[in-house]
């Protein structure tokens, strides 16, 4: 029954109760936000590479490295010959190697080079292959197989024409050599979604014609023609590496690594990734510290609530003494109602979150291909939740103490 | 008087600080099934002497007896407890809480007493038929307490001072508000149900109209005698 009179006292200051659970709500949804996002991002970028075990580049940053190759974010400051390519290719610990070459794009979106094996051995979320989800893999010269996200973004179908641009930000396009969009992949949640793939000897070719950055003028060899010259690239930006055995990757790293033609980088995905975390590590803290700071500011507004109440609360605590309420029963109803107003802003907060979920997914994953997904409330975030509560209930003591001495100093006595 | 439901002596209590107060009762009893009419000026102590009596406070010396137990000798959560079972509280206003029903307010001091909690049984029961005996209409006690006329929120407040049968009421001023038809309506409710139940009632005013209707009326002059000044 107390419990009962506690909700219906809440009940009874239900706009400002209301304003409470709501600012705990808000900030609950904050801070359990940011964590999901958090993980999130962890998860999206962990799961957007699964199964290589190198990647090689040209020497620079193990994160850049893995920041161009893998994720679209930044370019390569060099690229790795052909030949170079060959001789790591022709080592006895490499199981597969695929060839990346970036540095055109189609509208908003990279156009990646490539061979056909990438659609073999690229892996991610687990393991999981590329599916195509209409249309086939490079067959001609001038095939494209584009991501879901560029279909969907720019409305084509299997058999649309598309020019790529020289560069990222150009205005140079291949108008001469078109390409047509061959498949179209299924969502990954990956940077793929948002790529344009081509064939290595596709790369070479649009720009057999051009020197400088510039097309030659006057010069605009036949596609037929294209098709019968010998297109061997001279570099490329990236590689991905899948050893036969795991106990040789870090020979071959090392090998690579030390590799004399030229300097060259080999990076393992997953500590390259540890390294990125590490230097993101700083921010990632620095938000989860400013969404506490938003729970205990909230929490705080709670017990300025609870105090602010007390004075026009001294008649009901004065009937409540006078029915033979314990001064500690008095306190025990104040921590009660902060419980309940805690409680009822923490669930209500986990549904702001899951309504912000539903409605921001699409959107993030869209706008910045941060894939996050829709699970029941982790064990972490569970324990958050009542950490929170107990929170409640510990702040609510301050006003509640006070209570118990106001009710202790006016014991029946009403004051009006 | 043997039989003394209400039993003060020698008590004496003192405020300290800028509003020093002292309060000092010789000798002061109320029978069982008595009802005592104690007149007062505002200021006379009433307030202090019914504190004292209800054991939210303690007097600094001297005995004050509830039902044969020295309620000085109690800790301070038995006394609460002594309270919640052995003493109605009638307010001048009548306090009930708004938040709550009609049955929520009847049924609030049983929370407190285990004891009249259990010999009460089916305690919605008991405030329906308190609520029928106190001529509330059927069904009253689903309603907000608030909602109801403050001729049927003084009922509530009687029920709710009833509900655990205890041997002594106390009311502070319950008709002070009210106008005399309206007191004469109150007070004939209050003495049905109190008499029935060889209740013992003390009820404080300074209306000495009332006097009648009170098998005794005392002065708080004749019982106290109050100090006021630097302790």
């Amino acid at each position: 029954m107390i419990l009962r009179l506690a909700i219906a006292s809440l009940f009874a200051r239900a706009l400002t109760v209301g304003m409470t659970i709501l600012a705990i709500a808000l900030s609950v949804a904050l801070f359990l936000g940011v964590e999901k996002i958090r993980t999130g991002a962890k998860a999206s970028f962990a799961d957007t590479i699964s199964g290589t075990d190198l990647i090689v580049g040209a020497r620079s940053g193990s994160v850049q490295l893995l920041l161009y190759s893998v994720f679209r974010i930044g370019n390569a400051t060099n690229n790795v010959t052909w030949q170079s390519y060959k001789d790591i290719s022709a080592r006895p610990e490499v199981d597969w190697i695929v060839p990346i070459s970036l540095g055109d794009s189609h509208r908003q979106f990279r156009v990646m080079g490539t061979s056909v094996a990438f659609f073999e051995h690229y892996k991610y979320r687990q393991g999981r292959s590329l599916a195509v989800a209409d249309g086939a893999i490079l067959s001609d010269l001038f095939d494209t197989v584009i991501g879901a996200d560029v279909a969907a973004t720019l409305e084509y179908e299997i058999g649309d024409p598309i020019i790529v641009a020289h560069g990222l930000a150009s205005f140079a396009e291949h108008k001469d050599q078109p390409f047509r969009v061959y498949g179209i992949l299924e969502k990954t949640g990956t940077p793929i979604d948002r790529t344009v793939i081509v064939s290595m000897e596709a790369i070479e070719a649009i720009h057999v014609d051009w020197q400088g950055g510039a097309q030659v003028q006057g010069q605009a060899t036949p596609a037929d023609e294209l098709r019968q010259m010998e297109l061997t690239p001279k570099a490329i930006t990236a590689a991905l590496v899948g050893v036969k055995s795991p106990l040789q990757i870090f020979r071959l790293q090392r090998a690579i690594n030390e590799y004399g033609q030229e300097p060259l980088l080999a990076i393992l995905p997953g500590v390259a990734l540890q390294e990125l975390w590490g230097i993101v590590g700083i921010a990632e803290t620095a938000l989860l510290g400013v969404s506490f700071m938003v729970v205990v500011t909230a929490l705080i507004g709670m017990m300025a609530t609870i105090f602010s109440s007390l004075n026009e609360r001294r008649r009901e605590m004065a009937i409540f003494r006078a029915m033979g309420a314990r001064p500690a029963t008095i306190l025990s109803i104040l921590v009660l109602e902060a419980v309940v107003m805690a409680a009822l802003g923490v669930l209500l907060g986990l549904g702001l979150l899951y309504l912000g979920l539903f409605i921001g997914q699409p959107i993030l994953d869209r706008e910045f291909g941060l894939w996050l997904a829709i699970d029941p409330p982790s064990l972490r975030e569970v324990w958050v939740m009542l950490a929170v509560i107990a929170a409640g209930a510990i702040v609510s003591m301050v006003p509640a103490i006070r209570a118990y001495r106001l009710s202790v100093a006016d014991g029946m006595v009403v004051k009006t | 008087m043997t039989d003394a439901v209400l039993n003060l002596s020698d008590v004496a209590f003192g405020w300290a600080g800028g509003a020093a107060f002292s309060l000092r009762v010789a000798d002061f009893r109320v029978a069982k099934g008595e009802s005592v009419l104690l007149l007062g000026e505002s200021g006379s102590g009433k307030s202090t002497l019914l504190s004292l009596i209800c054991g939210t406070i303690v007097p600094d010396s001297g005995r004050i007896e509830i039902a044969g137990q020295d309620i000085t000798e109690l800790s301070a959560s038995k006394r609460d407890k002594f309270r919640a079972e052995q003493i109605g509280v009638i307010f001048q206003q009548f306090n009930l809480l708004p938040f709550g029903t009609v049955a929520d307010n009847i049924m609030l001091p049983l929370r407190f007493a285990p004891a009249r909690n259990k010999q009460a049984g089916d305690a919605l029961a008991k405030a329906t038929e308190l609520c029928c005996a106190l001529g509330l209409p059927d069904g009253v006690t689903n309603s907000k307490a608030t909602a109801l006329s403050v001729g049927q929120q003084q009922r509530v407040a009687v029920a709710r001072a009833l509900i655990g049968q205890p041997p002594l009421i106390i009311a502070d001023e319950p008709t002070s508000a009210l106008d005399a038809n309206s007191q004469a309506a109150f007070l004939e409710l209050l003495f049905a149900q109190v008499r029935s139940n060889e209740t013992s009632l003390l009820m404080v005013s300074h209306d000495p109209r009332l006097g009648a209707r009170f098998d005794r009326v005392i002065d708080m002059q004749d019982i106290a005698r109050v100090e006021r000044g630097a302790a």
